[in-house]
């Protein structure tokens, strides 16, 4: 048979080597001025706080036992580090609260697959779900505490019903906002089954599921506060939420208000050091920021 | 729907009867595919057979049933009626570019390796050397979106390859390019063609780019989808879109496509 094309294989690839250097030339480097905006932002967000407080202070002159002065506060938190119980309180509760969470994602994530391959599943359970979700977990404490008494069942009972409704539901709109292409594509090339869920549809729901496990999280450790400070046993070890209840009993104001910035803090670390990095990586690497 | 090659272009061109004398890799027979069963009907009794190592084209308006012919041959869709003889798998390439954007180009093509049980030690080697038959050797570490839309065929037809089937449908896959980019793809495509043997069914709505391309050229009606006319191209040169032979032939074949067109208005 004569040669179908006119050109050598190393012809045609210098060509494309050619277009492909035009087609992509020009990916500009993130600003630096806008890394530096990034990072300075949260400091700047906290002298801000610290300068209004201080200033209110100072001009409507509250007793500091209504109002305590950010000194007074950071002292507290100093006392509580140094005594130890701040350390071993956060440290109780943020276990806590990763544990429940990941159960919740045990939970979730095969009732969100369940759901969102299955109509049938989904116009039945869907509404639940979302029901469970818009109620305040705070609400089954009571009930947890009726079921489990004052144990780790309990907190745990109330951060699962907090946190798996929004990691199911999320998982289902990350689903339903796949580009059906991308099912198309894994479906011609032969994934079936688990491979297929593993493979294509869980990759491709991430992006959307991703703000549900961040909402998941969020839940898991307002509820985890929640529990902590009602459902109150010196056999569930320190905690936050006990720091807190025990601050109270105390009349300590610059302690109460010192382990509410401690409970503040965690959650914006989590934030920081945990789905930010993930989200920011899931957009970079998809191409779906500039 | 055979027809006589009242044809004006040179005598490397005529029209014949589909099939021959060797036995087809794809054997399509009175083939119908409507939606629903009061709806239209999309496919009306097609009747088309490949031989192995055959190129054909497959040209019509919107509306003539391309893509869904496609996807049932891929198994996307169901078909209402007919049978379908396919004597290979086959692989599919869309015209979106249908990587996966959380995957790089390599792992693009690793996964497709995986999907059909290449050896687990073997998946990267054989990627890296599919990435270079597209003249791709530096993108296996590049993500989807860091790549033109031509590169991204060209990783798209690397994946495909690696399925290693022997049947290759083309659904409009470079609909979306621009010229300059879609007559290297046309050139790479070709000689691809040419050295692995493959089985391809193209789906364009582009004529030149059908009789660039296309051993045989096949023209749908639209609504309902049927073959109305083909053309055998036996010229064993080779082609480019510039060719006289290519824009001879299509400009026949445009003249049938507007006939067609025109009963719908």
């Amino acid at each position: 048979m004569a040669k179908a094309t006119e050109h050598t294989f190393q012809e045609i690839g210098e060509l494309a080597a050619g277009l492909d250097a035009l087609d992509t030339a020009g990916h500009d480097a993130p600003k630096r001025s806008a890394k530096v905006l990034n990072s300075l932002a949260p400091l700047l967000a906290v002298a801000v706080l610290v300068a209004v407080w201080q200033s209110a202070i100072a001009i409507t002159k509250v007793p500091g036992w209504v109002l305590p002065s950010p000194a007074q506060v950071w002292d507290a938190i100093v006392r509580q580090a140094q005594s130890g119980l701040l350390w071993s309180s956060a440290g109780n509760s943020l276990r806590k609260g990763v544990e429940g969470f990941l159960i919740a994602l045990a939970i979730g994530l095969p009732l969100g697959v369940a759901l969102g391959l299955n109509k049938w599943l989904r116009a039945i359970l869907r509404p639940l779900l979302t029901g469970l979700q818009q109620l305040p977990s705070v609400a089954w404490v009571p009930a947890a505490i009726i079921w489990f008494g004052l144990s780790d069942a309990t907190i745990f009972a109330v951060v699962l019903l907090g946190a798996t409704p929004s990691i199911a539901n999320g998982l289902i709109s990350g689903i339903d906002q796949i580009p059906p292409i991308y099912l198309r594509a894994g479906r011609v090339l032969g994934a079936k089954g688990l491979v297929y869920i593993k493979d294509i549809l869980l990759p491709a729901a991430w992006p959307g599921f991703l703000s549900g496990v961040e909402q998941g999280w969020a839940f898991a450790w307002r509820s985890l506060m929640a529990a902590e400070l009602i459902a109150i046993n010196p056999a569930l070890g320190p905690g936050l939420g006990q720091m807190l209840d025990t601050a109270r009993q105390l009349g300590d104001m610059a302690w109460v208000l010192g382990t509410i910035l401690v409970i503040l803090a965690v959650g914006v670390l989590v934030e920081r050091l945990v789905f930010a990095p993930l989200r920011n990586r899931t957009l970079r690497n998809r191409g779906l920021v500039r | 729907m055979s027809s006589q090659a009242n044809s004006a272009v040179s005598s490397a061109i005529s029209s014949s009867e589909t099939g021959g004398a060797d036995s087809p890799i794809l054997k399509i027979q009175h083939l119908s595919k409507k939606y629903s069963a009061g709806g239209p009907t999309v496919i009306d009794d097609l009747n088309l057979s490949l031989k192995p190592g055959e190129f054909v084209a497959l040209v019509g308006a919107s509306g003539c049933g391309k893509s869904t012919l496609l996807n049932i041959l891929t198994g996307l869709e169901t078909k209402s009626a007919g049978t379908i003889e396919l004597g290979a798998e086959a692989a599919l390439m869309f015209q979106e570019h249908a990587l996966l954007p959380w995957l790089t180009a390599g792992k693009n093509v690793e996964l497709a390796l995986k999907l059909v049980n290449y050896p687990k030690g073997e998946r990267k080697a054989r990627a890296q050397q599919l990435l270079e038959l597209v003249h791709l050797p530096h993108a296996y570490d590049q993500r989807p979106h860091e790549l033109s839309g031509g590169m991204r065929q060209r990783v798209a037809i690397a994946r495909a390859l690696a399925q290693g089937r022997k049947i290759l449908l083309m659904d409009e896959p470079f609909a979306a390019l621009d010229a300059i980019t879609r007559d290297l793809l046309h050139e790479e495509l070709v000689q691809i063609w040419e050295e692995t043997g493959l089985t391809v069914l193209f789906v364009t709505h582009n004529v030149r780019e059908a009789v660039r391309l296309a051993q045989r050229v096949i023209l749908m009606s639209s609504r309902p989808g049927r073959i109305i006319k083909e053309w055998q191209i036996q010229s064993d040169e080779p082609r480019r879109i510039e060719s006289k032979i290519v824009s001879d032939l299509s400009l026949e074949i445009t003249e049938e496509l507007r006939k067609e067109i025109k009963r719908h208005g």
